[in-house]
């Protein structure tokens, strides 16, 4: 039987005064990394790539400006500013430069950036020009692949524009034997090469480049070391001995492997931030922090030198420096990923190797710090099984009714059994964490790219009824006019031409950018902090890891499902509705008013339309033509009639209520895009596998998407994850998560998504925790693979609108992961309040 | 095995899933239409007449009951087993008053006692103990209604006396065949009284095996269903009870007997 202490932990007077001190300005962007790359790789021109990045780092570590910020008990900050964040002119820098004068006023992130900043990255990114791996992506993509994406069917911007991240590295390592060690396995390694080995040449670059690397976080720690020696000096007090022991964490413990649990935090916190430093890749994470924190735990507790207490408070400083690491990205991506996030996972509780229920103290100690500091990171996640102890649940679901949409909730009785199905081992298996929003991962042993692309799957729903056209250019394959379909299953298998087509595009450009990071954008810091990588001589990037995959995911299930279910009913069926009727209606957004961007559309089409009829018209005149589109009035019976066609489709049964006969048409739409996928393969030897979630990205690519057989009107956003269409469910939570789980979420090893929304009157008392418990488990005996809520009242996110002031510490759900409220873009507000909220009865 | 019970038909207004506030766990609540009672209060006044009627709803006209068979019912009561399970819920039955269809709501009973499903009733109890005691063998919870030990009063405010009603209470207590619980609608005007709710509490304790008495505050939220159904609200503007009045009608029930006393369901 499993020991572990329940009880909730105080909160030292400490953690507000930290939050307080990181949330006082607006982040700010920096340029200090950029001048020392840029420096450095100016120098070490015709050097091995491998190498000019580990010089690069090593330039980077030693002259970067460091800070101890006030009353810090775990110390290195990448920025001078809180929050602040550096750039990474290697992987892209155009749309910063371009954004330069707008990005302290965007929507989406805002970041302050001085005149004088924007001056010195202007001149560093001069030298960029023709090297980034962004470029040599696009060099690498097929004019079809490109054509796809300038037409929004899918964005790869992720990785194309930064870094891939996504992984978690072996922590538990690192901290034990130190970079010191790490740099011993690579001398070990480097000694057993032999000039005529077929890979010497490559892999010995690759461990010289990692034993910079480690030498240079060691020297990186030594600084902070000297500088809270410094501090100390001016200090006395508890604050002097702080310092000092600060400092002595720094010296040695980098070096030669933690000896206490406080060493083991600023360990842990160094490989956190200098990952992060490497690249601009996100979603470095923690992965199961109570599981490999836990030996240092629990040696000094039992020697009585350390408390429960201040245990607690060192997580607790963790939580506040995860939300210290942050990010520019350009205003789209922005949109797709809003809130400032990281996506730092960190997953507490599930089972080890063995099979055996692991929750220990740190499982409730991490719960616990989420409700302390009371910020978006980490992505704090919980495994649940047959076997997790309730009090663990209940403990999590107290931390779900703050309102924080924290923890989210994760089945090891699909993820494991989905992650076989993927040629992982059993053991591998049960020791899997959570990568970014919701992809599983085997920790320490994977480069999964978790988060390659997002593939709205409404768009090639469009091209059914455009016969592959977009804009009046042919973008795609042609599956006949759809008007003259005589069946639903031809009608069917046009849309499954149309994805198969779209898919294998979106393969080409996630292998185009893969190959890119590869040539120029290697991490070999992270790399030797992943199994295999050392022993086969090749970094993360070539496929070093033990498992390799690649992840898109594909969103808009449950419209897809619904429009099948209509266009087979309405027209096929019924006859009630032709398919002529049917597309026009589409394209005239059911009768309701057009806005700008579908009037745009309609004008660039007509004038590509009339230039292939012979007509010559400038691109001068599209202004005119787009007046001339805005004034044509439907008659009235044409626009009643697609207000009528819409009606029908409203009153047809939808996806989320329990309704087999929809829901079975939502699982087939599904498995049209994670089929597919599974049967490609990445340029590091591994196999693509399906996600099914949208992180924001459902709003911004819903915006570039036109009215759907759904009912779902133009440019308004598409159905998040797997969870059901927004406001079509409403049989209540039992209802939607049984629509839900009948989707196959097994096939999805990289992540399903479900958000649910409650009115905190369902969770209220320990009845209420008792009852949502239940809902979680119940929904994960029908193998749902993850479920997320926010409990927050629609009343206070109409009221944080109104009043953002009041508000700014309001920390909701948004996909994979939690954000703060009031720096969501108003659309993305629109969204997440207008999700159902589920009550109980009365 | 005789299944002739599962078309037995009945007249239903709604059914919820996802009931959390009434009973144990996550429940599905069937509501039986047709009442003995005409409580001035009552929330669900659509619930009241057998027959099927029409009800305004948001400037909607909605039609209130259907006639469904058991094995319609327990085709939804199915579908959210595993919540059950994990919650300890399963199927109550409410109204309207259950005892105004016995054969129907014994048909359900028994479905979803055969199923492995728990069961509860909503009830007043007001019918010939003939027809009660058939249900017992496949009932796990009664939550009963005790309105006011006063009969006058009692007729007065809900169209018929209690004699019945509390005769009815004691036998179901001395059965022994299921987990009596007294719920008690607590109205202004009506018994939210300290001396009215000691009456009810000192009954409810000399029950044998009762353990909790429920007060139920007096709630406005059905009041525009009443219009719905053009009739007449006679509850007019009564405020509710404040909580302060509400806690301190607990600590009498508690006083006055040896009961845990909770507020709301």
């Amino acid at each position: 039987m499993a020991e572990y202490y329940v009880p909730e932990l105080p909160r030292s007077e400490r953690i507000p005064r930290l939050v307080h001190h990181l949330y006082a300005k607006m982040p700010e962007i920096e340029s200090a990394r950029a001048k020392l790359i840029t420096e450095s790789y100016k120098a070490s021109e015709g050097q091995p790539q491998v190498l000019r990045r580990a010089l690069a780092f090593s330039h980077i570590l030693k002259h970067i400006p460091i800070i101890i910020r006030p009353e810090e008990l775990i110390v290195g900050s990448t920025t001078l500013a809180p929050r602040g964040c550096q750039t990474y002119p290697e992987f892209s820098y155009e749309w910063l430069e371009a954004e330069f004068d707008t990005v302290e006023h965007r929507e989406a992130d805002p970041f302050y950036i001085s005149k004088q900043t924007a001056a010195e990255l202007r001149e560093a990114n001069k030298y960029w020009k023709g090297r980034t791996s962004s470029e040599l992506a696009e060099s690498y993509m097929a004019p079809e692949t490109k054509k796809a994406i300038e037409h929004n069917i899918f964005t790869t911007g992720n990785y194309f524009y930064n870094g891939v991240g996504h992984y978690t590295v072996d922590y538990g390592k690192v901290i034990t034997i130190g970079f010191g060690g790490m740099m011993r396995e690579a001398a070990a390694e480097l000694a057993g090469c032999r000039p005529g080995d077929a890979d010497y040449v490559t892999k010995t670059a690759m461990l010289k480049a990692m034993i910079l690397d480690y030498q240079a976080a060691i020297d990186y720690a030594a600084r902070y070391a000297d500088l809270a020696q410094q501090e100390a000096a001016k200090e006395s007090g508890q604050r002097r001995e702080e310092l000092l022991t600060i400092a002595a964490n720094c010296r040695t413990a980098p070096a030669e492997g933690a000896k206490t649990f406080w060493e083991a935090c600023q360990v842990f916190w160094f490989i956190q931030q200098l990952i992060q430093i490497e690249s601009s890749g996100h979603s470095i994470s923690p992965g199961r922090f109570d599981q490999y924190m836990f030996p240092f735990y629990k040696k000094d507790l039992d020697a009585g030198k350390l408390t429960r207490d201040f245990a607690q408070e060192l997580v607790d400083c963790i939580w506040v420096k995860l939300n210290d690491l942050n990010k520019c990205r350009d205003a789209q991506s922005a949109k797709g990923f809003a809130g400032y996030s990281l996506f730092q996972n960190l997953i507490v509780g599930g089972q080890n190797e063995e099979g055996r229920d692991v929750t220990n103290d740190l499982s409730f100690i991490c719960i616990t710090a989420s409700k302390h500091v009371f910020l978006p990171m980490p992505s704090l996640s919980i495994r649940v099984w047959n076997g997790s102890p309730h009090d663990l649940l209940i403990r999590a679901a107290d931390l779900t009714r703050t309102g924080i949409g924290l923890p989210a909730w994760y089945n090891d009785e699909v993820i494991i059994p989905a992650m076989m199905n993927r040629g992982v081992p059993l053991e591998d298996a049960r020791n899997y964490c959570i990568i970014g929003c919701v992809e599983p991962s085997v920790p320490g042993k994977t480069f999964g790219w978790h988060d390659a692309a997002f593939f709205n799957m409404c768009r090639p729903l469009e091209l059914v009824f455009s016969n592959g056209c977009d804009l009046g250019e042919q973008i795609s394959v042609r599956t006949g006019e759809v008007e003259e379909m005589q069946t639903y299953e031809e009608f069917f298998r046009a849309y499954q031409e149309q994805m198969n087509y779209m898919i294998s595009l979106l393969v080409n450009s996630d292998n185009a950018i893969d190959v890119a990071h590869r040539v120029l954008n290697q991490n070999p810091f992270a790399s030797g902090m992943v199994e295999n990588c050392m022993r086969s001589g090749k970094v993360l990037e070539e496929g070093g890891a033990v498992y390799n995959f690649t992840g898109p995911q594909g969103f808009g299930i449950a419209n897809v499902g619904n429009a099948l279910y209509a266009v087979k009913k309405l027209v096929f069926d019924e006859h009630r509705v032709t398919m002529r009727e049917l597309k026009n209606a589409m394209k005239m957004n059911f009768g309701e008013p057009l806005d700008e961007r579908s009037i745009t559309d309609i004008a660039i089409e007509t004038i590509r339309e009339m230039r292939r009829q012979g007509h010559e018209i400038p691109d001068s005149q599209l202004p005119d033509v787009i007046r001339k589109v805005a004034q044509i009035q439907l008659p009235d019976e044409v626009r009643e009639r697609y207000k009528e066609i819409r009606r029908m489709i409203l009153e047809l049964p939808k996806f989320g209520n329990d309704i087999d006969e929809v829901d079975e048409f939502a699982r087939e739409a599904a498995y049209l895009y994670s089929r597919p996928i599974e049967t490609y393969h990445n340029p590091r030897g591994g196999q693509y596998q399906a996600g099914m979630y949208p992180v924001s990205a459902n709003v911004p690519l819903g915006a570039q998407t036109g009215a759907t057989p759904d009912g779902r009107l133009a440019h308004t956003p598409v159905a998040d994850g797997v969870s059901p269409y927004v406001g079509t469910d409403v049989n209540g939570p039992t209802a939607a998560c049984n629509s839900v789980a009948k989707l196959d979420h097994g096939i999805c090893s990289n992540g399903t998504l479900f958000n649910q929304k409650f009115h905190p009157s369902a969770l209220s008392g320990t009845k209420g925790l008792d009852d949502f418990v239940a809902l979680i488990r119940s929904y994960f005996d029908q193998k749902g693979m993850h479920m997320q809520f926010n409990v927050v009242s629609r009343e206070t996110l109409l009221d944080a609108q109104k009043h953002p002031e009041n508000y700014q510490h309001l920390v909701v759900r948004v996909a994979g992961y939690s954000a703060l409220f009031t720096t969501l873009s108003r659309s993305l507000q629109d969204d997440i309040i207008s999700r159902t909220e589920q009550t109980s009865a009365m | 095995m005789d299944n002739g019970y599962l078309t037995t038909k009945g007249r239903i207004f709604d059914i919820q899933r996802y009931s959390i506030h009434d009973g144990y766990g996550i429940r599905t609540i069937v509501f039986l239409k047709g009442c003995f009672l005409h409580c001035r209060w009552c929330c669900n006044p659509e619930s009241q007449r057998h027959d099927i009627e029409t009800m305004i709803v948001q400037g909607k006209e909605k039609v209130i009951g259907r006639d469904v068979t058991v094995a319609e019912v327990m085709e939804i009561v199915e579908k959210d087993r595993d919540y059950y399970r994990r919650s300890g819920g399963g199927m109550t039955l409410s109204g309207g008053e259950i005892l105004f269809q016995p054969d129907f709501a014994l048909a359900l009973l028994r479905a979803a006692k055969e199923r492995g499903i728990t069961t509860a009733v909503e009830s007043t109890a007001c019918a010939k103990w003939e027809v009660i005691e058939p249900l017992l063998p496949y009932l796990d919870q009664y939550l009963m209604d005790i309105k006011h030990m006063n009969s006058g009063k009692h007729r007065q405010f809900t169209g018929i006396s209690n004699e019945r009603i509390l005769e009815n209470a004691r036998r179901i207590a001395q059965s022994g065949q299921t987990e009596l619980s007294i719920r008690v609608p607590t109205i202004p005007t009506f018994n939210a009284t300290p001396e009215e709710i000691a009456q009810i509490a000192e009954f409810a304790d000399s029950l044998p095996g009762v353990k909790r008495i429920h007060l139920l505050p007096y709630h406005r939220l059905g009041s525009d269903k009443y219009e719905g159904l053009g009739r007449n609200y006679e509850m007019g503007d009564i405020p509710v009870p404040d909580l302060a009045t509400m806690e301190l009608l607990k600590k009498t029930a508690e006083e006055h007997s040896h009961l845990e006393c909770v507020l709301g369901g």
